[in-house]
């Protein structure tokens, strides 16, 4: 049985975190705010891209000299993993789920035989592969310093991942990260990069076969002009997502451990209430029983 | 008076502009070229340099715009720019930035073919600090 003492600073300790929690809390909801509307306002950007780059797509379809960003080097033996973490930890589940679902694609593409390689943007979803995955990770990006993500963060990675690829050492490229669907719920998501994919809308579709597009330069040009920018884009729409889902697990995250934190509180108060009033019993027994005996 | 049209500028960070205008002029790839009401649909790689959006008769707004494609499509014009600032905040760093990665790109250029469009992009940039030096 825990003293008096002993309950009175387990009670102060226990009070001193659920102030830093409710403080984290509030600060992720200041910030996720702010990544939430950096986030929206990406969209339009890479949404339109998508648009066009999907338009050209249909007109290089089947054909030999589309570029190979787009139709892949035709073998798929060597997988380039991009993991997108955050930088910090206590944000409940957020990098453990992204880390995980890169391991089991990993996993799986060792068993068939693939070579796997990782480039890990953030520090945290480096922690939780190197154990397993420690060889196969050729890289890490470190995005502790930069507070706001800027685009050049996101095409520098963009422009690596390029140079990479044109150097033979990767035939598909997977980015993972999560997507930010509402503060409490954020999906991990798998996205193909490299060769390109694109979600050809029926809308789209119908859109490119009416209006007959003139192209200055050629095609050609400039879908070889889009596509490494098309990778930088996709690459800075995950690292906004990732800012928002972050704080929004944070923010839950924080919320659950006040909760908790006050739960605690109470228990441990009405343990100690209950020990003092048997102490007071007892001292009250003794003094009467004392003056009984004179 | 002109008729007006719907006009976007979207960099990755933000939507710049969303309006109803009478003529854009972009910088394009092979040469300015100025878009009005129901022009044809078109798609451009866009040069480094000035982007000026007449809304009335008399004034332009002008940005700075580097990197990216215009999209003429249904009787809208799209500017998608890796980077777009108003002519009037731009600052003297970004261009410096913007012209030493330009000549990165001239340096790093594997085969003539990039190395030359490296250097086209290097030239028509000094030109538009040139230009903005003046004003």
């Amino acid at each position: 049985m825990p003293s008096l003492k002993d309950l009175r600073n387990r009670i102060a300790s226990v009070k001193a975190t659920q102030k830093i929690t409710k403080a984290m809390q509030m600060v992720a909801a200041a910030k996720l705010r702010r990544a939430q509307e950096a986030a929206e306002a990406a969209r339009p950007y890479a949404e339109r891209m998508g648009a066009v780059l999907a338009n050209l797509a249909v007109a290089f379809e089947g054909r030999d000299d589309a570029p190979k960003l787009m139709s892949g080097t035709g073998n798929d033996q060597v997988h380039l993993l991009l993991v997108a973490t955050a930088e910090r930890g206590l944000c409940g589940g957020f990098n453990t789920n992204i880390a995980k679902l890169a391991r089991e694609k990993a996993r799986s593409l060792i068993k068939q035989g693939k070579t796997v390689k990782i480039i890990c943007v953030g520090k945290k979803g480096y922690d939780a592969l190197k154990r397993e995955l420690g060889q196969q990770i050729i890289e890490t990006v470190d995005l502790r310093s930069v507070k706001n993500v800027g685009f050049n963060n996101a095409d520098e990675i963009g422009r690596k991942v390029i140079s990479m690829f044109e150097n033979g050492e990767f035939d598909v490229c997977t980015l993972y990260y999560s997507t930010f669907k509402s503060v409490i719920a954020q999906e991990p998501t798998e996205l193909q990069l490299i060769p390109a994919q694109f979600e050809t809308t029926e809308a789209d579709a119908g859109a490119g076969a009416n209006s007959v597009y003139e192209y200055e330069p050629e095609e050609t040009e400039i879908l070889a002009d889009l596509l490494p920018r098309n990778i930088s884009v996709q690459v800075f729409r995950a690292l906004l997502e990732n800012a928002a889902s972050e704080q929004g697990a944070r923010m839950s995250a924080m919320d659950n451990a006040t909760r908790n934190a006050g739960e605690m509180i109470d228990k441990l108060t009405i343990n100690y209430n209950r020990q003092r009033q048997a102490q007071i019993t007892t001292e009250l027994i003794e003094i009467i029983s004392g003056a009984e005996a004179l | 008076m002109a008729e007006l049209f719907q006009f976007e500028l979207v960099s990755p960070e933000r939507q710049l502009l969303s309006d109803q205008v009478t003529e854009v002029v972009v910088p394009g790839a092979e040469g300015e070229f100025g878009v009005l009401k129901d022009h044809a649909p078109f798609i451009s790689t866009i040069l480094p340099g000035i982007l000026k959006v007449r809304r009335d008769a008399n004034s332009w707004d002008e940005y700075f715009v580097r990197g990216g494609f215009a999209d003429v499509a249904g009787g809208g014009l799209t500017v998608l720019a890796e980077q777009a600032v108003p002519v009037g905040e731009i600052s003297r760093e970004q261009l410096d930035q913007a012209i030493q990665d330009a000549e990165e790109d001239v340096a790093d250029a594997k085969d003539d073919e990039t190395k030359q469009k490296a250097e086209m992009t290097l030239a028509q940039l000094k030109d538009v600090v040139e230009a903005l030096k003046k004003v």
